[in-house]
């Protein structure tokens, strides 16, 4: 459980970046946080793994403050997934750069092996474990950090922006991929502005604007409250807005999943026929 | 990364923010060649105070202590290295060997200080002009100019690969020296690969902007010689005069004299 009480934080050039935040986050729970550029959304993340400390409040991550303990021994439950891949790919092999943590956090080496192998192939990178990382493409390379990362099972995954530079296809693979990790009991935070994105996954939602947050709750009822996008610069889902243009037909705005979107439409349409 | 700090222009302006940056950059040579003149301790002392006034006027004195505290692991080591190899093959020996370790790292000192007053008075495009109007070829000029403008970017690159491979368990001061050393690899290695990487788009941006399409460019702004440059002019060519005749024809007093015999 990840505990924020209270936190501001102002970066060295004098921005103020986080502005009395609060929010808990439970074990287990999906949970997106929205808003736009400068927001303080990346601000925010970093305080979960202790790469930022809190000049004003506390973090706490399963009762310990992150004040009290690295960055290693907190990155240990709480893995962070970096936007650019390339601001952590150095080894020769694929294989050596998953491995790359594992032996930081002192694994034994058959262990080391298992994870490797089970990461590769979880990310369906299993061809590519003796090229270098630096061969791959963007979404590769996108995926290799991610097994990364996975390899050592963290139980909270924190990811930035992962759907940036990602076509439909792989964005569909991730958002499965998601859905399934936080299936199998594990904490997801995504930062992300990517409305569809976050329309198609239905997380619970945290929407920031200016360094504070304005809205938690369910994405269904954030996402289609049109105050709130416009206050915090994002667009509703196509199909919300669609939704939300149909409303003198009595249908209901509050749409944001297309397979939703269609039983009701053919509803309506068999309800209009007779 | 905060010795860059020492060194990073800050956009506030003071008489001295004000100087044609050629007129300053004699000011350092200047400064240079007294300094490379003496190997005595006293005259080196008195460089490094002649320029205070310069820090105040130009009020950076904050970042000027910190290019000095930047420089305290160098100037330990020209100590050291001085000291030792002078006592090993007897260039000097007691009060004497001391003075002239001192006087060797204070030489450095004095050229860190006269380079950062530069640096943190002239503003990246007063220099590129200034390289320019002394007609340097204008890639030498670009060349310069993008790579102090990329020193931030770099180090806040580095510090966000510092934070990626933290979180991956990266422990930098753990292990003793050979293993700190190596901790750097998984830094440096993302650290130059996206540089490369920068530069090639840099040169692709340049080239579909017309970069090179005409021989003679002009420039919005062209630097002007003021009252002040003139100053300081004189001030550098007094400073060299002063240096020589001192260094020719006066007998500078030295340490060993005021220091009871020391035992190397």
């Amino acid at each position: 459980m990840i505990e924020i009480k209270d936190i501001s934080f102002t970066y060295p050039t004098g921005v103020e970046a986080l502005k009395d935040v609060s929010l808990t986050i439970g074990d287990g729970e999906f949970v997106a946080i929205m808003g736009q550029n400068g927001a303080g959304k990346t601000t925010l993340v970093k305080h979960f793994n202790g790469l930022l400390k809190p000049a004003k409040g506390e973090v706490l991550v399963d009762g310990v403050s992150t004040r009290d303990v690295s960055v290693a021994k907190l990155a240990r439950k709480v893995g962070f997934v970096f936007q650019n891949p390339d601001h952590q790919l150095f080894s020769e092999t694929v294989e050596e750069e998953i491995a790359f943590a594992l032996r930081n956090f002192g694994f034994d080496e058959a262990t080391i092996e298992k994870r490797v192998t089970w990461a590769l192939n979880l990310l369906d990178l299993t061809e590519y474990r003796k090229t270098s990382p630096f061969m791959l493409s963007g979404g590769e390379r996108k995926r290799v950090a991610l097994a990364s990362v996975l390899a050592w099972d963290p139980t909270v995954v924190i990811l930035d922006e992962p759907t940036i530079g990602q076509d439909h296809r792989q964005k569909e693979n991730l958002r499965q991929f998601i859905v399934q990790l936080n299936g199998q009991g594990k904490t997801v935070v995504v930062v992300t502005h990517d409305v569809e994105f976050v329309a198609e996954c239905n997380p619970r939602v945290v929407l920031m604007t200016g360094g504070q947050t304005v809205a938690d709750g369910e994405a269904k009822k954030i996402l289609t409250d049109t105050t709130l996008t416009l206050a915090a610069s994002i667009v509703p889902p196509q199909i919300t807005q669609i939704f939300l243009g149909l409303t003198d037909l009595g249908l209901p705005f509050d749409v944001i999943n297309v397979s939703e979107a269609k039983k009701i439409l053919l509803e309506y349409l068999e309800g209009a026929n007779h | 990364m905060s010795v860059f700090e020492g060194f990073r222009f800050r956009h506030v302006t003071s008489p001295i923010h004000r100087l044609d940056p050629r007129v300053k950059f004699l000011y350092v040579l200047m400064m240079f060649v007294v300094a490379i003149l003496f190997t005595q301790f006293l005259p080196l002392l008195v460089l490094f105070f002649l320029q205070l006034p310069f820090v105040l006027v130009a009020g950076v004195k904050k970042e000027w202590l910190r290019s000095l505290r930047g420089a305290v692991f160098l100037v330990t080591m020209i100590f050291v290295f001085n000291f030792v190899f002078g006592y090993f093959y007897r260039t000097h020996t007691g009060a004497a060997l001391l003075e002239f370790s001192l006087a060797m790292s204070l030489r450095f000192l004095v050229l860190v200080e006269s380079f950062s007053i530069f640096f943190l008075t002239t503003s990246p495009d007063h220099l590129s002009l200034a390289l320019e109007q002394s007609h340097v070829p204008y890639e030498f000029t670009f060349a310069f100019t993008t790579a102090v403008r990329f020193v931030p970017v770099l180090a806040e690159e580095a510090q966000t690969i510092m934070d990626a491979q933290k979180t991956r368990g990266l422990e930098l001061e753990r292990g003793n020296f050979l293993k700190r050393v190596r901790n750097y690899i998984p830094i440096l290695i993302p650290l130059i690969v996206s540089a490369i990487r920068r530069s090639l788009e840099l040169a692709e941006a340049m080239e579909s902007r017309a970069w090179g399409a005409t021989d003679k460019r002009t420039n919005l702004y062209v630097l002007r010689m003021k009252a002040g440059d003139f100053v300081l002019i004189a001030l550098s060519i007094l400073l060299l005069a002063v240096g020589v005749y001192v260094h020719y024809f006066v007998s500078i007093p030295s340490l060993s004299q005021f220091l009871p015999p020391l035992p190397f």
